[in-house]
Order: C-alpha cells, then sequence, then structure tokens
C-alpha cells in the first residue's frame, strides 16, 4: 500500500530524518513512535508532501503521491489552524469533501449528507450547527477525525489525534481507528504515549531521526529495542511507568 | 439634488468599499492585515514613477504602477523575512516606511517640475479625493472591482479552505500557494483601486474595518463576507458623501471616521460577541456562581442538625462567603425571588424544601468534583470547559456512578439526597 525509499529531510540543509526505508503492504494500525524530536511528525509530512524531500521517494500503490491524492486522508495537529475561524463543525467537516469536488464545483445535498455520516461516526452528530472555536479540545480533535473520514481514504495518517484529549474522546477514536482497520484501510498515527502502544497498534515504527524498527508489534516493541531509540531518556520513562502502573489499575476500570 | 456627477463618484466608491470590505474579510482572517496597509503604503512611489513615464495623468497607468510597486513592497517584506533575521513586523514597518517616504519625495519632486507638476495632483493620492473622479476612473475602478467579486464569489469554497487549513488543502492537492497567491494579489487589487478615492495612508482602514466589525455579528464565513462586503459599501457611500458635502475635507479621513462608527457599534453592541454582551454574560455567570456557592454554604451550615433545623443566622452566612454585605444581600434576594429560601425572622433565614433540594444536589456536585479533580484528573479537561454546566452531564454516567458510589462509602453523600427525594 505505501512504500518509503531512502526518504532523508533537511531544514536549512540539517537534516532532521535520515534515510528511512518503510513498507506496509496490508491494512494495519501502524503507531510511529519515538522520543520528542525524532522526526515523526517529519516523516509524516514528508510522506504527505508537506516538506521537501532532500532525497528519496514515496509511493503508494505504486504511483507517486500526485496520482494518488484521493486515497489519502489526514489529520493535522489540533494546535495547527486559527479555532475561532468562522465555520461550523459541519463546514469544516465538509472541507473534507472538497477534493474530490474539483474546482468551483460546491458542496450538495450528497456531500452534506456523507459529512453528517461522518460526524455521527465520531459522536458529534447533535453539535454540527456549533462555531468550531466552541468545542471542547477532545471535540475539536475529532471534528478533524470526522474530516479526514469524509475524504473517504485508503491511508489515514494522523499527527498526534491523541494529544490533550480526554481519557473518553481516546477511546473513541481507538475504537473508530480499529473499525477502519477493519474495513481494509490503513492508517498511520504518530503516537506519543508508550503505554498504550502494545494496546493499540498492531503495527510499530520505531524512530529517531533515523529508522529504529518497523514491524509487528509483538516483534518490533522490545525492551531492548526502545532502550536503543530513546537511550538514557528510558530510564525515566520506566520510573515515571512504575509510578503510573501503580495507581492506573483504578483507573482502567472505569 | 444629486448631480450626475456625485452619482458617477457614489457608484464608483459604493463598489470600491464592497470590493475591499469583502477582500478585507479574507485579510483579516488570513491575519494578512498589517501586510495591507504596508501593500497600500509602498504603492506611492511606484504611482509617481508611472506618472513621470507616461508623462500625464492617466489613471490605468497609474494605478498600474502602483499595484507594481505595492507587490515589490511585500516581496522585500518577505525577502528580509527569508533571508535575514529580520521579523516580519519590523521587516512590515520597514517597507512601510521606506517606500511611503520615497514615494512623498518623488510627488514633492513632480509637483516642483513647471511643466507637469499641476496636473499630477498627486497629493491627492496621499489622504484621497473623490471629488475629481471622472466617468472613465469610475469605470475602471468599477470594471476592477467587479472582476475580484466574481473571482471571490467563484472561488469561494477553495479561499475558504486555504484560509482554514492550508497544508490540508495540499494533501488534497490543491495548489495552496497558487490560491494563496491570488489572494493576495487580489487584496494588492484591492488595495490600489481605493488609493484615488482614500488615499495611501489610510486605506488599510477601508480594507480591515468592514472585516474586523463584520466578524463581532457572525460565526459563519459566508454571512461574515457578505456583511463585510456591505459594511465596506456604506461606509463608501457615506464617505464619499460627506466628502463631496464639505469639499474642503480629503476623503480618506471622512471614509475612517465613518468605518469607525461601524467599528465601534459592532464592538459594543453585537450579540454574543460584542463587549456588552460579553461583560453581561459574565455578570450572569458571575452571579450563577455566587448563587450556587451560597447555597453551597447554606447546606453545609445546617448539615450536622438535619433534619431537625434549616435555618441560618445572617452573620453565619456573611462569615463564611467572603462577600461584602452588598453582594450577600443581593444573592439572598435572588435564592428569595426564586422560593428556595424564606426569612423566618430578621435576618434569619430558612431553606424551602425546594431550596433544601438544589443546595444538597450542589454540595454533590461540588464534592463529586473535588473527587473526580484527586482521583481522576484525566478526565478534567474535558469538563473544565463547560463552566456553566452541570457535574453530571458532562461525564459518562458510569463514572459519575463510580464517583457517587466512592462519596456514599465515605458518608460524605448529602443525606437529603438519599432520602428517597429524588434526583434532579
Amino acid at each position: 500500500m505505501l512504500d518509503v525509499h531512502d526518504v532523508t529531510v533537511a531544514y536549512h540543509r540539517k537534516p532532521v530524518i535520515w534515510n528511512i526505508d518503510l513498507t506496509l503492504e496490508e491494512p494495519r494500525l501502524v503507531g510511529i513512535v519515538g522520543p520528542n524530536g525524532a522526526g515523526k511528525s517529519t516523516l509524516l509530512k514528508a510522506i504527505l508532501g508537506l516538506v521537501p524531500l532532500a532525497s528519496g521517494t514515496v509511493t503508494f500503490y505504486g504511483r507517486p503521491l500526485s496520482e494518488q491524492r484521493k486515497l489519502i486522508g489526514y489529520v493535522p495537529q489540533r494546535e495547527s489552524v486559527d479555532w475561532d475561524f468562522p465555520v461550523s463543525v459541519l463546514d469544516a467537516v465538509l472541507m473534507g469533501t472538497y477534493g474530490r469536488l474539483g474546482w468551483f464545483r460546491r458542496p450538495g445535498a450528497n456531500e452534506r449528507a456523507w459529512a453528517r455520516e461522518c460526524l455521527d461516526r465520531v459522536g458529534l452528530a447533535d453539535l454540527e450547527r456549533r462555531q468550531i472555536g466552541q468545542l471542547s479540545g477532545g471535540q475539536q480533535q475529532r471534528v478533524f477525525l470526522a474530516r479526514a473520514l469524509a475524504q473517504r481514504a485508503e491511508i489515514y495518517f494522523m499527527d498526534e489525534p491523541m494529544a490533550g484529549v480526554d481519557a473518553a474522546t481516546e477511546s473513541i477514536i481507538f475504537d473508530l481507528l480499529r473499525s477502519l482497520r477493519n474495513e481494509g484501510k490503513a492508517v498511520f498515527v504518530v503516537h506519543h504515549d508508550l503505554r498504550t502502544v502494545p494496546r493499540y497498534f498492531d503495527h510499530v515504527v520505531l524512530m529517531n531521526m533515523r529508522l529504529i524498527a518497523s514491524g509487528p508489534t509483538g516483534e518490533v516493541f522490545t525492551a531492548d529495542r526502545l532502550q536503543t531509540t530513546y537511550g538514557g531518556r528510558l530510564a525515566i520513562l520506566e520510573a515515571a511507568g512504575e509510578a503510573v502502573r501503580s495507581r492506573s489499575t483504578g483507573h482502567d476500570q472505569l | 439634488m444629486i448631480s450626475y456627477n456625485t452619482l458617477i463618484v457614489l457608484i464608483g466608491t459604493s463598489l470600491l468599499g464592497a470590493s475591499s470590505g469583502l477582500i478585507g474579510a479574507y485579510a483579516v482572517l488570513r491575519q494578512r492585515s498589517l501586510t495591507g496597509d504596508a501593500l497600500a503604503h509602498a504603492a506611492l512611489p511606484g504611482l509617481c514613477i508611472a506618472f513621470l513615464i507616461v508623462g500625464q495623468r492617466s489613471l490605468p497607468a497609474m494605478l498600474f504602477g502602483a499595484f507594481l510597486s505595492g507587490i515589490a513592497g511585500i516581496g522585500v517584506i518577505s525577502g528580509l523575512r527569508h533571508w535575514t533575521r529580520i521579523k516580519e513586523d519590523a521587516a512590515i514597518g520597514i517597507v512601510l516606511s521606506v517606500f511611503f517616504g520615497a514615494g512623498v519625495v518623488l510627488s514633492r519632486l513632480i509637483q516642483n517640475r513647471s511643466d507637469v507638476g499641476s496636473k499630477a495632483g498627486l497629493e491627492s493620492y496621499i489622504l484621497g479625493k473623490t471629488a475629481g473622479m471622472i466617468a472613465q476612473d469610475v469605470y475602471f475602478i468599477g470594471g476592477l472591482s467587479l472582476g475580484c467579486l466574481v473571482i471571490i464569489l467563484l472561488l469561494y469554497k477553495e479561499f475558504q479552505l486555504v484560509a482554514f487549513d492550508p497544508a490540508f488543502a495540499r494533501v488534497q492537492g490543491w495548489p495552496a500557494f497558487l490560491i494563496d497567491l491570488l489572494m493576495m494579489t487580489l487584496i494588492a487589487v484591492a488595495v490600489v483601486i481605493g488609493l484615488p478615492a482614500v488615499g495611501v495612508v489610510l486605506m488599510a482602514a477601508l480594507l480591515i474595518i468592514p472585516g474586523a466589525a463584520a466578524r463581532f455579528w457572525t460565526e459563519r464565513l459566508g454571512r461574515m463576507l457578505l456583511l463585510s462586503a456591505a459594511f465596506g459599501l456604506s461606509i463608501g457611500i457615506l464617505g464619499t458623501f460627506l466628502s463631496a458635502r464639505y469639499s474642503m475635507m480629503p476623503a480618506g479621513p471622512l471614509i475612517v471616521v465613518v468605518g469607525t462608527v461601524f467599528f465601534l457599534v459592532s464592538l459594543l453592541f453585537a450579540p454574543r460577541r460584542g463587549m456588552i454582551a460579553r461583560s453581561m454574560q459574565e455578570r450572569r455567570f458571575r452571579r450563577q456562581l455566587g448563587v450556587r456557592r451560597l447555597l453551597q454554604v447554606f447546606y453545609e451550615f445546617i448539615e450536622p442538625t438535619l433534619p431537625d433545623s434549616t435555618v441560618v443566622a445572617y452573620e453565619d452566612l456573611f462569615s463564611r462567603t467572603f462577600r461584602t454585605e452588598r453582594e450577600l444581600n443581593s444573592l439572598l434576594k435572588a435564592l428569595e425571588a426564586d422560593c428556595l429560601i424564606e426569612e423566618t425572622e430578621r435576618r434569619r433565614y430558612r431553606l424551602t424544601a425546594e431550596g433544601l433540594r438544589r443546595a444538597a444536589v450542589e454540595v454533590r456536585d461540588q464534592r463529586l468534583w473535588d473527587l473526580l479533580l484527586r482521583e481522576h484528573p484525566e478526565h478534567a479537561v474535558e469538563i473544565a470547559h463547560f463552566d456553566t454546566d452541570h457535574f453530571s452531564k458532562s461525564l459518562p454516567a458510569s463514572i459519575v456512578n463510580q464517583l457517587e458510589n466512592e462519596l456514599k462509602e465515605r458518608g460524605i453523600y448529602p443525606q437529603v439526597l438519599l432520602g428517597g427525594r429524588g434526583e434532579d
């Protein structure tokens, strides 16, 4: 489905990610994991053509991005837009249909119905008339998700969709991702919470500027590979993890 | 009555106002307001140079010169930002003043030349002058304005998408950079055709004020654009009319004065986003909070003696609420008006049955909230947003149930709500 070959990205001639090779053959829920500054978002943007490649190629089903845009869904980081922008929740989701509409055509009744369906899937059906700034952080994240659904994509790319959302939204999001995978779609998710990785993803990409490993979660998400990815930082993370685990048992029962 | 000349000028300025209002709304949303101002100032030298080249007063040629030097100004701003360490605001400041200064010097040089000076009328481009417009000028300005309007109507969806989320637009395959460039070009056109009427110094006002004012009245882009165009149109017409009436006054400042009135009215009186509406919401919210807090204090004071006595003395309430007497009196009046308390004798108050139930609910919510913050802070994110909502409506029922059971186990669940009196 996706073939990333030897991709390097540089900002001001300073490489941020090096020689990344990545292939995905079948629908998977893929977690992209690594420390802060590892270039996870940059990798996503490189695949999507949002940052220029210093070298390498990206192909979708064997063809370049420019021919396959309709197959791609995108959920950017929530902070990347101005939420005071004067559009309603439904308007924002409708933007997902613009790619297929093409120049000059306005969204009509079909697009509206479809956008409502997408809103319903993320549990926001009754908020469609709200201005987007009047939503909570978790709801805004779900609007972005619904907009990506409205793209009718085959491969989804999501940049930290779980950042700063409440536990309820997080579980709604992951139920949705799982059902997308079951419908035969691939989903790439930049993820920062190591604790939930094994529970959520069936495929993991570990990276720290270069690719550490990519494969099924069971094979790749191992202690020594994490050690390679995080280096000395993992010790601190482990300590914090212990502390959290000792009291999060109550939370899991909720 | 209105003369033919005035009518021509009015039509010109109304089209001009409408298109700057419409395009300016995008400038405001795209946070390009200052760029528009720099563009207007940077247009002056081009205007003068075009006059020197053509050798006579020709509006299309001069405006084309203005357009080119305005664009050059924008180019210098983005060049300074990209290739040096100068920040955008400094770059805008530099370009704005340097280009404008050069423009003023050029216009003086031309003015002082005995052969062409009198024909140029370049001074009027600094503060604007509508009276001198002739029909041909108006056709030219009107034609360009109409062109801008048509493009904005056609590309409504594309402009909306790129203004809101350019990265998402690019992923969908839209040439976001080109669309953005077109938007910037339209802004430049709107600025340039406004120059003869409004002048370089104040043109930014006609670009920005209608959009900024329109944003107060609506939460929808389409309506904001319509309103902004309507504001721009009215500001243009009224300003021109006043300028024609008091012919010694340049049009630019009068147009800005009219615009200021529109803006101030929006700022103050717009429903929801206006300042008055906001401060009323704020007051209502604080008062609601005060009432709820007072009910809690009431309940906690009588809790040990329930169900026998529900009477509290004024002094006890006063010592626990940390409010001035005036505030407390007004809150008590509000509670009395809602039949939640009654004054049994002088300065002694009793909760009514309904008041007791409401107070118990408030106390329960407060305790649930405390418990949630202490035990499950990860859920707090979602609730903090719904400041006026009742606690139990903003969380999944399973969590509320669990928290309630915890309160009951600790024996701090309000007793009144346990006695089969029913919940809210």
